[in-house]
């Protein structure tokens, strides 16, 4: 996971509450072993009426939203199965940033954990810029170490994210390898753990 | 100020505690299925790194398994899966309950089933049902693939303290009304997010008086919740259940942990960051109607009509749910047809849910436009359930009587419910597409889809004639 402090992109306005990860990639598509090539499957059952006949009235499909790289969504994003696979396809696809009011815990963690961005905006920050994106196509800046998103329309807010992951997200540092070089602790704290367990 | 139990099993985990950070919490148990996993192992070995704790690992493979004919399995992509699946096991040194192994099934049902799921540990698997586990007084979360690999490589997983919310459900349960029916209950009162950022601990008497499999029901949709985590204070009934199985201590030893176990339970005075009550006393067998698990009505109930909402997100998502469904406001539940019937999944699949079924079954026929489906939990609960009679009496009835695995509840596999679709099911999900491109799910307890089944359409189980057609 390489790095990032900053970037400008196009944004898409999907504006639908409680997105389940089932929608972002149905589960056939799940059986692949890589990580990669989920990006045609991205919300495929919206995206495609049958197999190769695109669904024109979906938000993806609308020709001035090609390009996208930032997703503005509604309450609860991401809900359900725990499937990265959700976020491997938003990846894949060439989103790098998911904005909504609210995200559920687990593809949360998962976004970061690949380098996307969760921003989580109040209800009437996230609503402008879904009213905003069904009427035209536009660009969102987002500064990840100011914590900022900005339109270059007068629209600027900052969004919370902690700490940890921003210094995580910002270095693109491995996580593993990080708990790795905490082995020792691991080790007395397994020692200690299973003698009490003995006891 | 007293603890709660998720207070003292995180206080019992936590490996490396820094300013700025998450806990590095401990992890006792790592399951592992086919489908989120070969990219975790891919990782590891990329990097050169081993699994930490084999030992702590336990793989099966439930989500894509065939559940008839497994002896040739036709999907080469899911059969790719599976022998990845041992591939890694053999080279990692996990042991694993494979196609042919006895001890297969879905992982959430083998997990208690083997006795692997024990009070005080902390559980993950990438699998968003693993909440299930917290039946047993377990701190049980589901994660993603990177989180595997972490927890593959390290034992441990890096993590915010989440708050908790006590979920007391008092009172006493009417007849015909189950579990399932407590926790769609629950999820129809206070939505699909509530539990975010929480790991729910239920209590109160109705919680108390059901078996541990029911526990398991409940706790399984947690999720469903937006919790994480969703969890029971360990009890007697949680020992009994555990005395006596495979990888529980034995003898003088079992005394000693059910010691440790006693103490894990929720201290009287403890403190919650939020509490609900519910009264037992009002649910009803409840039936799914709509695109996710709050979208549900009591039986004997109506849909919804757009009035019933205050805004205008909640009216978009009725009329959006509606559409899919093909359903329209305000029609009564019990006037829904269904084609097909799916008794199964990590929710609905132990041997007390197809004992369940069976009685509603037993002597009658299955309805002669629905095609209905019992798939076990385990081979274990299979073969129990063989050994009682009870695959005969839903051959008998027209039910076909599958191998174990998760099946119809995702429908990775062949078990599909085609587009347009009605399907009374017994799982967790009610999503666009779950069981199939355009299938239309509604999420019942065993004994509603089994009464489902013989009458095609819903029925009130309370009402002593729900064989009849």
């Amino acid at each position: 996971m390489s790095g990032f402090k900053e970037f400008e992109g196009k944004a898409v306005a999907l504006d639908r509450a409680n997105v389940d990860t089932d929608q972002i990639i149905p589960k056939q598509f799940l059986k692949r072993i890589e990580k990669t090539g989920f990006g045609r499957f991205l919300f495929y059952d919206w995206r495609y009426k049958a197999e190769g006949v695109l669904n024109e009235e979906f938000e993806l499909n609308q020709p001035e939203n090609q390009g996208a790289t930032i997703l503005i969504a509604n309450e609860n994003f991401g809900c359900g199965s725990s499937r990265e696979h959700a976020p491997w396809a938003l990846l894949d696809y060439g989103f790098k940033a998911v904005i909504a009011p609210s995200f559920a815990d687990i593809f949360h963690q998962n976004c970061l954990k690949n380098g996307i961005v969760p921003i989580v905006l109040t209800e009437e920050e996230v609503g402008f810029l879904l009213a905003k994106g069904k009427e035209k196509s536009f660009t969102l800046s987002i500064n990840l170490e100011e914590q900022s998103v900005t339109d270059h329309e007068g629209f600027s807010t900052q969004f919370p994210i902690s700490q940890y992951w921003k210094t995580m997200l910002v270095n693109g540092w491995d996580e593993i390898e990080i708990t790795l070089q905490l082995d020792d602790e691991i080790s007395a704290f397994e020692q200690q753990r299973e003698a009490a367990l003995q006891n | 100020m007293g603890k709660s139990i998720v207070d003292k099993i995180w206080a019992n985990h936590v490996v490396h505690r820094e300013e700025g950070k998450p806990d590095l919490l401990y992890i006792d148990l790592h399951l592992v299925h086919e489908v989120t996993s070969p990219q975790a192992f891919s990782g590891l070995r990329m990097k050169n790194r081993k699994v930490r704790r084999p030992d702590k690992t336990f793989a099966t493979m439930d989500h894509n398994v065939p559940t008839i004919n497994r002896k040739q399995i036709d999907d080469q992509v899911a059969l790719n899966q599976m022998t990845t699946l041992e591939k890694n096991c053999l080279e990692f040194g996990i042991e694993l309950a494979g196609i042919d192994s006895p001890e297969q099934g879905i992982v959430h049902v083998i997990g208690p089933e083997l006795g692997l799921t024990q009070p005080g540990k902390t559980i993950v698997c990438g699998d968003s049902h693993t909440s299930t586990h917290g039946a047993f007084g377990a701190l049980a979360f589901g994660i993603g693939t990177s989180e595997v690999e972490h927890v593959l490589a390290t034992q441990t997983l890096w993590q915010s303290k989440p708050k908790t919310l006590k979920l007391e459900i008092n009172g006493e349960l009417a007849k015909g009304v189950t579990a399932k029916d407590v926790i769609l209950y629950v999820l129809a009162t206070y939505g699909i997010r509530f539990g975010t950022g929480y790991v729910i601990e239920y209590c109160g008497d109705v919680i108390k008086n059901l078996s541990m499999e029911e526990r398991m029901t409940i706790c399984n949709m947690s999720i469903e919740g937006g919790a994480r985590a969703g969890l029971v204070s360990p009890d007697e009934t949680t020992f009994e259940y555990l005395r006596g199985r495979k990888h529980v201590p034995k003898g003088e030893g079992f005394d000693q942990v059910v010691q440790q176990w006693k103490e894990l339970a929720s201290d009287s005075d403890a403190e919650y960051d939020k509490v609900i009550v519910v009264d037992g006393s009002d649910i009803a067998p409840m039936v799914s109607w709509g695109t996710n698990p709050s979208m549900t009505a009591k039986v004997d109930a109506s849909i919804p009509r757009q009035n019933d909402y205050q805004t205008e997100l909640e009216k978009d998502s009725l009329v959006r749910a509606l559409s899919y469904m093909g359903l329209a406001e305000g029609q009564r539940i019990e006037d829904i047809k269904i084609q097909h019937v799916f008794i199964g999944s990590c929710t609905n699949s132990r041997i007390e849910d197809i004992r369940a079924a069976a009685e509603v079954v037993k002597g009658q026929k299955v309805h002669p436009e629905v095609r209905a489906l019992v798939v076990p939990g385990s081979q274990q609960v299979k073969k129990i359930a063989e050994a009682e009679g009870l695959d005969k009496i839903f051959v008998d009835a027209g039910f076909e009587w599958r191998d174990a695995g998760c099946s119809m509840c995702l429908s990775m596999n062949a078990d599909v419910v085609p587009s347009g679709e009605h399907c009374a099911s017994t799982s967790n999900r009610n999503f666009e597409g779950r069981q199939g491109a355009g299938a239309r799910t509604h999420l019942v307890s065993p004994q509603m889809a089994a009464a489902a089944a013989l009458n095609g359409h819903f029925v009130d189980i309370r009402k002593a004639t729900v064989g009849a057609v």
